[in-house]
């Protein structure tokens, strides 16, 4: 069979099919019964011209229908809201609990280099001037002042609106960062974590040593329960795409990456969820002075028990 | 032979060609996108910034969204196009040519970050210049590449010339190195264009006497393979 006939036999088929494709693309309707069929055909088609060398403008137009099939084919499903719900009520903590090593060593390295540099700053109170500078030192030390005036008079509400907006887009950015940094075999995301537990640590030792303690814990109890996690599981997802390249298994090092990258999404997504939660907290809640500092205490431990258990308990009987 | 050509093998045991898209072209969506992201911030802005801090706040969200989400947004919504990338005709697929998804959308392009260093995209050009495909950092984890869309091929124009068949059947690669031939051609010098002319029409398997002119010769053969029929223009 020449190409004239070939193309005279196949012109109605694929005329056909490009009609379902252009249903399907233009107007979103789902594929008909035998788009299948005409895509089998197509596919067939484009093998025979390759085989028979016939010419380029039509292998490029039997490639370019048989491509866009494929793309429909086996495209996967983007589950809707029903996808969402089901992450957080139970997919984070089942992918947290797969991932449990590296999520370990992200809150060790994390909370442990935290307090001990807390811990050392109660012997040794010059230490913070080693991780921050004087200025810094400075003002936190006006910021958490128990006797300075802003304690006292409430903020007004667009100027905690500001904070929120702030607070998503510094913090949020700061774990993707965390996280994207983790893929040169986890080096970034390991020199993010310890600093961030180095500063944090230094912050928290300084304030309490001086005596300001009780201001600063007060404020940052509540949505520290979701942020710390949030900073943790960032790392986690950066040592978990960066592993692979340290420790391939059976895999090339670039196959490697790639089904190790995709473990870590859903840790990312997690982290995203608790920086949003911990924005809001942040911005309304833990700056309000109309709140007593034992109620924020008590709501503060009741946030990490809550978490605590979300991590641990939901999804047990579902498997991975 | 040098080539941007992807090839997937789909289920049903045919090879597709995707045409993967090099570093100046993704460059110059990524300056498109730029420009409407700056363009877009601008716009929005200024209607915020008469709601004091509300506004303020608002706005270092629409900060995030269009630094952070943008291109996650646009590449799962929009068939795999920023508005940069659908003006030049390109789009994400994943390494066997279906439609990006989340997952990857969000591995690609958080991970820019890691391309952006140490500056100026240096890692993410390095690691394009150095992968089959032109695969950045992002591209790799996420396993994606950035194509053509078919639509793009069907523009070819070839040298004008009478179209005739080749004598012999060619493989595509021969007949891409023909097409290509007619394309560049005109822009040679004369006798740069001849003398590659007179290397490639003897290996076409013509007469003798056909070939006295074999740069018309290969330009005629290039119309007739993008589908020209009849006389010449």
């Amino acid at each position: 069979m020449n190409q004239e006939l070939f193309t005279e036999r196949g012109e109605k088929r694929w005329r056909a099919f490009e009609d379902r494709l252009k249903a399907i693309e233009i107007d979103k309707k789902p594929g008909s019964r035998d788009f299948s069929l005409l895509y089998r055909s197509v596919c067939h088609d484009l093998a025979l011209a390759r085989q028979r060398l016939f010419d380029a403008h039509l292998i490029d137009r039997l490639n370019g229908l048989a491509l866009r099939g494929h793309q429909h084919l086996y495209k996967t499903p983007t589950g809707g809201f029903s996808r969402v719900t089901d992450f957080c009520v139970r997919g984070l903590p089942i992918a947290i609990r797969a991932e449990v090593r590296f999520v370990l060593v992200a809150a060790l390295l994390f909370y442990g280099s935290g307090m001990a540099l807390a811990l050392s700053i109660q012997w040794f109170p010059e230490l913070v001037y080693s991780v921050l500078d004087p200025s810094m030192v400075a003002s936190l030390e006006a910021m958490y002042d128990p006797e300075s005036a802003h304690h006292l008079r409430p903020r007004g509400y667009d100027s905690d609106a500001a904070m929120f907006g702030f607070y998503i887009r510094n913090n949020v950015t700061i774990g993707f960062r965390t996280f994207a940094s983790g893929v040169f075999a986890g080096i970034g995301s390991l020199f993010f974590i310890l600093y961030n537990g180095v500063v944090l640590g230094a912050v928290a030792g300084h304030l309490h040593h001086i005596g300001f303690g009780r201001t600063f814990s007060s404020f940052v109890i509540g949505h520290g329960a979701l942020e710390l996690q949030a900073i943790v599981l960032s790392a986690a997802a950066g040592l978990r795409l960066g592993w692979p390249i340290l420790a391939p298994g059976h895999h090339r090092r670039l196959d490697a990456l790639r089904l190790g990258a995709k473990r870590a999404v859903p840790l990312v997504y997690g982290a995203f969820g608790l920086f949003v939660g911990a924005a809001v907290l942040e911005a309304f809640w833990s700056s309000s002075v109309l709140v007593p500092h034992n109620v924020k205490y008590g709501v503060g431990a009741i946030l990490w028990l809550l978490v605590g258990f979300y991590f641990v308990s939901p999804g047990r009987n579902h498997g991975p | 032979m040098l080539d941007t050509v992807h090839q997937v093998e789909t289920p049903e045991g045919v090879d597709l060609d995707l045409r993967v898209a090099g570093p100046p072209v993704r460059f110059v969506a990524w300056l498109l996108d730029w420009l409407v992201r700056l363009v877009a911030a601008f716009v929005i802005a200024i209607p915020l910034f008469m709601f004091g801090g509300f506004g303020l706040g608002a706005f270092l969200l629409v900060m995030f969204v269009l630094e952070e989400l943008y291109p996650i947004l646009f590449e799962v919504l929009s068939n795999g196009s920023t508005p940069g990338k659908k003006a030049l005709g390109l789009h994400v697929v994943h390494a066997d040519g279906t439609p990006v998804g989340w997952v990857s959308s969000v591995l690609r392009n958080l991970l820019r970050t890691a391309d952006l260093l140490p500056t100026v995209y240096a890692f993410g050009l390095i690691s394009m210049l150095f992968t089959k495909s032109f695969q950045r950092l992002g591209d790799l984890a996420a396993g994606t590449l950035v194509v053509y869309r078919d639509e793009a091929r069907s523009k070819e124009v070839v040298a004008n010339a009478e179209p005739r068949p080749a004598p012999v059947g060619l493989r595509l690669a021969e007949q891409r190195a023909v097409i290509a031939f007619g394309q560049r051609g005109p822009q040679l010098s004369p006798a740069r264009t001849r003398e590659l002319a007179e290397l490639a029409a003897p290996l076409l398997d013509a007469e003798p006497t056909q070939i006295s002119e074999p740069i018309a010769y290969l330009y005629g053969i290039a119309a007739w393979l993008i589908g020209r029929r009849g006389k010449a223009l």
